[in-house]
């Protein structure tokens, strides 16, 4: 028991990849056992992190990081394996544990061809995607965060659509880009600090408390900005998304949005805002973030209402709800950073739920076509019902999940400037008009098309891929304060971090409300002085 | 038993009704069905009941104020203020029962349990029976919910859980695509409202470090604000576009009528007892706040005067009988507003509850009526149904008299007291209260057009409908007959001074309106508000005489005054044009802007992105050019310079013993000859 308490990151993560090996030995005939072997697999790594809900809040309380492992990897450049996780990666990881084993469990009948290569890859993905949100020394993070490129770009291209080719190549190629410009900037930061004090080291602990210039501050902010951006995705660099959407099978569909998207914004709360403070601090840096995070919010909006593939729809409404999240971030306070969080985890539920929900009737119907449907709740009242709670919770109504997000976000932007709320609250009224007219066109009405008449109702399966999601939307709605609680330390500590008189008396005289609070005067000094240390 | 302290059983015994329908309802007979979803609600109004009992024998000294918090719900973390303090965000689920929302409470639950009752009989041979209650607890949840919060955020979760259980009962046959159309058209004209809601709420945030009631409530009266301070003023006008989306409010009533689409009870309840007079609610529950920004209660004057004459314009002509109601009830939310922009919010709440009862019992008899004619809803093809349905005649009579505010009816009491305070209140003026006086003789005109049209003159009614005209199940004429009692009754508990009364109503409001800057203004001559109060009766007269004269007396004066009147005739039967302007202007340059950025987006976003890959592919082409023929060129001319260069010696080298022997023989032949010259 204590073993399995020390190592518990290092079995979760390790599960997938061990489960993979008996995968080699199975018969590639045999699809049964595969899909039984694959679920099983997914669902006892679930259960492996299980034991973290219980254990997170009374482990090591005074500190941020918890659960640590760590060990010499490669001694020579001084890379470590090197893992931990606060409250923020906590969340991150109980949404992959959950998602990858419902993506997997709806794949079932949904995957017929090269079943045993797509349970392999599946495996390896979400080992990358768990190690991407437990480590703690950037090499080991640069490792994963490519690792999870290969089987996505598989999945997308072998059990993918009619384009899935272009999609693949292009969801590869678009992410790889933003990596190695965020690789760059991992490098400058290494060898930076091994100039100051003479150490190799990718302990990003060790980095997060180097003071560093602030002219290098700002090159590695972009570096890792279009890195992240790319994979978050912020506008303008999006359209690999859509693609990648529309031509990933269901499960790819579900993970692509449910947990790769977090990484980019989860990169940008790990690493960019504490690393590199005074650059993301910087007033002129936090408005082309928040301008672009706004940008992605309406026009995403805006595009999808007009879209006529429901995949594609959604993949339009992510850019819009990633847009909040983004918004969140650079509002640089407790509550849109926590809000943030909370709408990362919303966005894998309710999009996950989404993608599932497409996908269940693509099974059926083999289209995608918003006009091809109609009249659904006529003949799938189950469907039409759990769908109708997935949009609810997608818009935002309140007592579901998306309102907490949404509200906590809008909330901390406020705080920092009305007009930043004032624009991100179109996104609301705009959210509800195109989720209603989907729903409207897909399920309501007269149900005509006799392709359509004979549909059948889900399957118990089919819904239990979706219960575990409806459910923790209602929980998330109903009493999010174990989520604000496990958030509430690390996001301080950011906070504090970016602005060490956050948390300070009231007396201190400060700015006028409406200006961004977290900008100290010294951050509009020239750059060129910025090379002496602060 | 202490009701107070289990206060959250209200809203959620019909929760629990909506949760068992929309789970297990579809396996449940219609008779289960309807005794787990009229008795909960049903026992919520008699929790609602006694509580409202305890709540009267609190002491004096509490303001008859009762909170009670469940647990924190939205802990949110540290933020900075406007004038720069820390402070922790902290929404709780809680309730708060003052005597303004036990008024709501008892409407809520007393009227909606009638309109409970009456849709067992209404809807008895609809489909989707258990999802009709299941819906109509859903709401009865939410409304509780909103009635019942004390704070802004949980009021708000109400106030969206409205605006979703009303697009879900209008769109209740959604078979139908106008149906569905409404509801959708419901939900987003009202988030537009709650966009403006959700700043407001986060603009008090930052003001005040929280969001219940009480402590704004005390801040705003604490003297930290001065009148017509600016973040006050902003926070009211925010709040009020939220209470115009969901009261329907000029610009954002154009929801309402549509929603007429939805079964006639749910009209009856969402769309005109409860649901709609939320934003009056919001506003008289923020009357802390607006006395403080003066520029914002002149606003809500404005808008709920030019309401109430607008839409009532609107009715005189609708052919509709829900549609004329429903533009009836915008009308009587204008009132409503009316009396809260001019500081009096206690007349406004009293017009909201006299309202619900004869505004539920037109709406309910209209669904007798129809539900007597199978399901026909044009006014023009109705006429002399007095005799053959009397209950619903008698019920109807009677809540006519009263929206038209004829004497010692509820109506009256409630109506007259908004005009009175229009016209006495220091933010009142005549402007406003002549408006109030002429649209209440409209009102009075288009209410008994109604009646006339449907229940006098000759019968239009086709005569294979006429075979089968009859009077409502008892489930249906009970309900219409105990609103009927409340349309004639309701107002008495308001009798007001000048009759001899004393304002029971008002004095129990008093407390959560606490207002003295009202107080010396309201001195007034018995004399003056007598006169008034005679001269509205008589406007009112003025209209029913016209009504009785065109549409009772001598059919067929109506239809020369229309063609008389032209053009503006057409443009009150199409509603000013108002959809056709908002679709124009809104409705299809947003799905415009759609088509634009998504074909932006596939052309030039995306077009970047595929104009990269291109490039790329074109600069590995002309690599593989330059490297075809430059680079491997100039290594293919080296090879191709040394083959020529070669040719000779290889032409030599052919590998033939007999031509290797012949060049020896040649070669010794010509070492031979050189030697046999030169030596």
């Amino acid at each position: 028991m204590q073993f399995a308490h020390d190592h518990i990151l290092s079995i979760i993560l390790f599960i997938p990849v061990v489960g993979m090996i008996p995968l080699f030995f199975i018969s590639g005939e045999n699809k049964q056992a595969t899909r039984w072997w694959g679920n099983v697999v997914m669902f006892v790594d679930f259960l492996a992190s299980l034991p973290l809900v219980f254990w997170f809040s009374r482990e090591a309380p005074d500190q941020q990081f918890k659960f640590i492992e760590r060990h010499n990897w490669i001694p020579s450049i001084g890379a470590q394996y090197f893992l931990g996780i606060d409250g923020i990666s906590f969340l991150l990881i109980m949404l992959t544990t959950v998602l990858g084993f419902l993506a997997v469990l709806s794949s079932w009948t949904s995957i017929q061809e090269r079943v045993k290569e797509y349970y392999a890859m599946f495996l390896l993905l979400q080992a990358g995607m768990l190690g991407v949100f437990m480590s703690l020394d950037f090499f080991l993070f640069y490792v994963f965060w490519e690792v999870m490129l290969v089987p996505m770009y598989f999945i997308i291209g072998v059990w993918g659509g009619p384009r899935k080719l272009y999609a693949a190549i292009k969801f590869f190629l678009f992410t790889l880009a933003g990596s190695v410009l965020m690789l760059l900037g991992i490098l400058t930061l290494y060898f930076r600090y091994h100039a100051d004090t003479g150490l190799y080291t990718f302990n990003v602990l060790e980095l997060m408390k180097h003071t560093w210039p602030l002219n290098l501050q700002y090159w590695v902010f972009w570096a890792f900005m279009v890195g992240f951006a790319i994979k978050v995705p912020m506008f303008p660099f999006h359209t690999w998304l859509p693609d990648a959407h529309v031509e990933a099978p269901t499960a790819g569909s579900v993970i692509l949005a449910g947990v790769l998207l977090k990484m980019g914004t989860y990169g940008f709360i790990r690493f960019s805002l504490p690393l590199l403070p005074q650059a993301s601090t910087n007033p002129r840096i936090v408005k082309v973030m928040v301008v672009l995070s706004i940008i992605a919010i309406i026009y995403g909006a805006l595009v999808s209402l007009m879209q006529r593939d429901m995949k594609k729809l959604i993949a339009y409404s992510s850019v819009s709800h990633l847009g909040f999240c983004t918004l969140g971030i650079f509002a640089l306070n407790p509550h849109g950073l926590q809000g943030s969080v909370i709408q990362q985890v919303n966005h894998g539920i309710s999009t996950g739920a989404l993608f599932l929900i497409v996908g269940l009737i693509y099974e059926r119907r083999h289209t995608r076509e918003i006009k091809e449907l109609g009249g659904l709740s006529n003949v799938m009242p189950v469907y039409a019902t759990l769908f109708m709670i997935v949009m609810l919770s997608s818009i935002g109504l309140p007592l579901l999940n998306g309102f907490i997000g949404e509200f906590t976000i809008l909330q901390g932007a406020y705080e920092v400037s009305w007009r930043w709320a004032a624009w991100a609250v179109a996104g609301i009224v705009l959210g509800a008009a195109y989720m209603l007219w989907l729903y409207q066109r897909t399920m309501f009405g007269p149900c005509e098309n006799p392709k359509n008449q004979v549909l059948k109702d889900l399957s118990f399966r089919e819904i239990m891929t979706l219960v575990p999601l409806v459910i923790w939307a209602f929980w998330i709605g109903l009493y999010p304060k174990p989520f604000f609680n496990v958030l509430d330390k690390p996001v301080n500590a950011i906070v504090e971090r970016l602005n060490p008189d956050f948390f300070k008396a009231a007396q201190s005289a400060r700015a006028p409300a409406m200006s961004p609070p977290a900008a100290p005067a010294s951050l509009e000094m020239p750059s060129h002085a910025a090379g002496a240390s602060h | 038993m202490h009701f107070l302290n289990y206060i959250w059983l209200i809203p959620v015994l019909p929760v629990l009704g909506a949760a068992i329908q929309l789970l297990l309802g579809r396996r449940l007979s219609n008779k289960a069905v309807s005794a787990v979803s009229v008795g909960l609600p049903g026992l919520s109004f008699l929790w609602a009941l006694g509580c409202f009992f305890q709540l009267l024998s609190l002491p004096a000294q509490a303001n008859h104020t009762f909170t009670k918090v469940l647990y924190s719900w939205l802990p949110a973390g540290a933020f900075h203020l406007a004038d720069g303090s820390l402070a922790h965000l902290n929404v709780y689920v809680g309730f708060q029962l003052d005597p303004l929302s036990s008024v709501m409470m008892l409407v809520v639950t007393g009227v909606g349990f009638l309109i409970h009752v009456y849709s067992i009989g209404y809807m008895g041979h609809e489909g989707g029976y258990y999802r009709f209650f299941g819906y109509l607890n859903l709401f009865m949840f939410s409304m509780l919910v909103l009635v019942l919060a004390d704070n802004y955020l949980m009021m708000f979760v109400g106030w969206e859980g409205v605006g979703l259980s009303s697009y879900f009962l209008i769109g209740f046959y959604f078979h139908r695509k106008s149906a569905s159309d409404a509801g959708k058209k419901a939900f987003v004209v009202n988030r537009i409202g709650d966009a403006a809601f959700l700043l407001g709420m986060m603009l008090m945030a930052v003001t005040f470090g929280t969001l219940d009631f009480l402590p704004i409530t005390e801040a705003a009266r604490g003297g930290r604000f001065a009148v017509g301070d600016g973040v006050i003023t902003a926070i009211c006008i925010l709040l009020f576009i939220g209470a115009a989306g969901k009261s329907a409010q000029i610009p954002l009533y154009v929801w309402l009528p549509d929603a007429m689409e939805g079964p006639t009870p749910v009209s009856a309840l969402i769309h005109a007892a409860t649901m709609v007079t939320a934003g009056v609610y919001m506003v008289a529950r923020s009357n802390a706040l607006y006395v403080l920004a003066p520029t914002a209660l002149a606003l809500v004057g404005a808008i709920g005067a030019a309401t109430a004459i607008w839409a009532a314009s609107i009715g005189l002509v609708q052919n509709d009988i829900k549609r004329v109601l429903a533009y009836s009830t915008v009308s009587q939310l204008g009132y409503m507003f009316l009396a809260c922009g001019v500081g009096a919010f206690g007349a406004g709440i009293f017009h909201l509850m006299t309202h619900a009862f004869f505004k539920a019992l037109l709406f309910l008899g209209a669904g007798s009526v129809i539900h007597a004619l199978s399901g026909e809803q044009d006014l023009r093809k109705m006429g002399a149904l007095w005799r053959k349905i009397p209950t619903t005649a008698w019920t109807m009579l009677a809540a006519t008299l009263a929206i038209s505010g004829a004497p010692l009816l509820s109506g009256f009491f409630s109506k007259d007291e908004i005009l009175w305070q229009a016209f006495a209140s220091p933010y009142g003026n005549k402007l406003l209260w002549s408006v109030g006086v002429v649209t209440a003789g409209l009102t009075a005109f288009y209410m008994f057009r109604l009646f006339f049209l449907t229940f006098a003159g000759n019968s239009r009614v086709p005569h294979e409908v006429e075979q089968h005209i009859h009077e409502s199940p008892s489930s249906m004429t009970v309900p219409l007959i105990c609103l009927g009692l409340g349309a004639v009754g309701a107002g008495y508990v308001g009798w007001p001074k000048v009759l001899g009364g004393s304002n029971w109503f008002g004095r129990f409001l008093d407390p959560v309106f606490e207002n003295p800057a009202l107080r010396p203004a309201l001195q007034h001559t018995w004399n003056l508000e007598f006169g008034l109060m005679l001269l509205s009766v008589g406007v009112a007269l003025v209209g029913f005489f016209g009504a009785y004269r065109w549409y009772a007396k001598q059919p067929g004066i109506a239809e020369r005054v229309a063609a008389a009147a032209g053009a503006g005739y057409t443009l009150l039967l199409n509603k000013y044009y108002i959809d056709e302007l908002y679709d124009a202007l809104f409705v299809n340059r947003a799905k415009d802007l759609g088509s634009a950025l998504a074909a932006f987006d596939l052309g030039v976003v995306d077009g970047g992105v595929n104009g990269v890959g291109w490039s790329t592919r074109m600069s590995a082409e002309l690599s593989r050019l330059w490297d075809t023929w430059v680079i491997d060129g100039l290594v293919n001319v080296l090879a191709f310079v040394v083959k020529v260069l070669s040719y000779p010696a290889r032409v030599l080298q052919t590998g033939l013993l007999q031509s290797y022997a012949w060049f020896i023989t040649l070669g010794v032949f010509i070492f031979m000859v050189y030697y046999l010259i030169y030596f």
